[in-house]
């Protein structure tokens, strides 16, 4: 059984369909990259999975239980951790008080002293940090606190809303080492990217999303070598 | 040099209620980014429940207050749920901030249903000795120092409460991001109606204190002072703690100064005259934030 089901998904905005009946999965360990043009979709499947827009049809199951109807607020306790695109850390908080958002849910104090030390040793740069205002961080710095923050809440499941917008190369190849990382320590990750080399190179398998349909899927490897594919997303 | 020092603690003192009052302004559109104007009435609701419980219900002052806030409480989150939640995804936010001038009247209409239009003489709950200073020369009222002092401590609970407390940091983080609040499992509804119940809470303290200070009661009560507390929050710049703190303050100086020695008809004129010069040189309020964004 797949970790995480989509079954013919549709979602809209007012009247405009947005989702046109998508379905994929993504397997325990797994590393998923969903790309497409901008305004394929990407976005969109990422927020109706975690509740943060409603689905107008089909079924979102995780872990065997269904969850197209379960409120955003919810979603983190049952174990999957969304990266909003943009980051959204909270810039007024400290990195420090940011991370101890993310353990929002969590309520064992040690696990949690756990988890930090965990982040900090993952990201040396955030406990140099810590005190600091969150809105102060340069922007791949940001992007490793809303990673960190997300791992504060022990996910089984990381879904990530492109992780390398807009940040310098370095921290794009730093920031991807660091998914592999994730992934290696036990995490399956649902990557959206318009990064599409630098994801295909790191997951398993990716499907391709064109306006709101899925138009190929496979493996990484085979898509990255797919013509049409390297016409469209690859730029060569 | 006496009258002034005397001026200054009535300017203290009247602001510092404006201060209660600004913090429900404050909070409520620092987390669920609304003007909530009906707040100033839930003050003179909370003075009509304090004054009953006493004068009807035969409570004792201690049980009258804690009435007036538990009952106020609920009304806030009543109020929200009701009037407010169902319009918070409504395309314009005008829609909000007309019901929330409709709730104003309403709670003004029914009061005036109920209790009448003649204004009610306020009892005396708080009854602390008064303190004279430099041999008689001044006199401090005990409920001037009861009320700055209330008003110090809800500062500093409130401040405590948001900086340290897990409900306080949903609260922030509903304030600076509602969606990725919830990504963290926030319950964003909730954090809201906790919001409008502290709100409210305090709202009937601050009526408790206004009506003790101006012992007159009528269902338009609130509505003055309510607009001034608005101005208090916007003057120390709208969604900050200590902006309504230090707003309200210097809103209630500048309005007892204005009183005495300008002249007591334009008072409150000079209130709002300070309020648009302010703006004018600092949109944000004294303590109001630049938005700034980096990518």
């Amino acid at each position: 059984m797949p970790m995480l089901e989509v079954k013919d998904l549709q979602v809209y905005y007012g009247v405009i369909q947005a989702l046109k009946g998508i379905s994929f999965e993504v397997n325990q360990g797994e590393v998923i990259a969903l790309i497409g043009a901008n305004g394929a979709g990407k976005t969109t499947t990422l927020q109706t999975l975690t509740g943060i827009l409603p689905a107008k049809s089909g079924q979102i199951i995780f872990e065997g239980k269904d969850i197209t109807k379960v409120p955003a607020h919810k979603i983190v306790e049952m174990g999957i951790a969304h990266i909003p695109e943009g980051r959204r850390v909270f810039a007024d908080m400290s990195v420090y008080e940011n991370l101890l958002m993310g353990a929002y849910t969590r309520k064992d104090k040690a696990e949690i002293a756990d988890s930090l030390a965990l982040v900090y040793r993952r990201f040396p740069r955030l406990e140099e940090r810590k005190n600091q205002r969150a809105g102060t961080l340069s922007g791949g710095e940001q992007q490793m606190l809303a990673m960190g923050r997300a791992l504060m809440s022990k996910p089984r499941l990381i879904v990530m809303d492109e992780p390398s917008m807009g940040l310098s190369p370095i921290f794009v190849n730093e920031i991807f080492d660091i998914i592999q990382k994730v992934s290696e320590g036990g995490t399956t990750v649902l990557l959206v990217e318009q990064n599409a080399k630098k994801a295909l190179s790191i997951a398993d398998r990716a499907y391709v999303l064109e306006t709101g349909s899925i138009s190929l899927s496979g493996n990484a490897d085979d898509l990255l070598h797919n013509e049409s594919v390297q016409k469209a997303y690859l730029g060569e | 040099m006496m009258s002034f020092l005397s001026y200054l603690k009535d300017g203290i003192s009247l602001g510092s209620i404006y201060a209660i009052i600004a913090l429900g302004y404050t909070m409520v559109y620092g987390i669920a980014k609304m003007l909530n104007f009906a707040h100033g009435d839930v003050i003179m609701v909370g003075a009509f429940i304090i004054l009953s419980s006493i004068t009807k219900a035969g409570l004792s002052p201690a049980l009258a207050i804690l009435a007036g806030v538990v009952l106020c409480t609920l009304m806030g989150i009543t109020i929200e749920a009701v009037a407010y939640r169902p319009l918070r995804k409504a395309a314009s936010p005008l829609a909000v901030l007309i019901t929330a001038i409709g709730v104003s009247y309403l709670l003004q209409n029914l009061a005036l249903l109920i209790f009448g239009a003649d204004a009610k003489s306020f009892v005396t709950v708080i009854d602390v000795p008064a303190l004279v200073l430099f041999d008689g020369k001044m006199t401090i009222k005990g409920i001037t120092i009861i009320t700055i002092i209330a008003c110090i401590v809800i500062m500093s609970v409130l401040t405590w409460f948001v900086k340290n407390t897990k409900p306080g940091r949903a609260m922030q983080a509903v304030a600076a991001d509602k969606d990725a609040a919830q990504l963290m499992g926030v319950n964003v509804n909730a954090t809201i109606s906790l919001t409008f119940a502290i709100g409210s809470g305090l709202a009937a303290i601050a009526g408790l204190l206004l009506c003790s200070a101006y012992p007159s009661l009528t269902p338009y009560t609130g509505s003055m002072p309510g607009i001034k507390a608005f101005v208090a929050a916007v003057f120390g710049g709208i969604g900050s703690i200590p902006g309504a703190m230090v707003g309200g303050i210097l809103l209630g100086v500048i309005e007892i100064f204005g009183r005495a020695y300008i002249s007591s008809q334009i008072a409150d004129a000079i209130c709002f005259a300070v309020l648009i010069i302010v703006l004018l040189v600092k949109p944000t309020g004294l303590f109001g934030k630049n938005i700034q964004e980096k990518v």
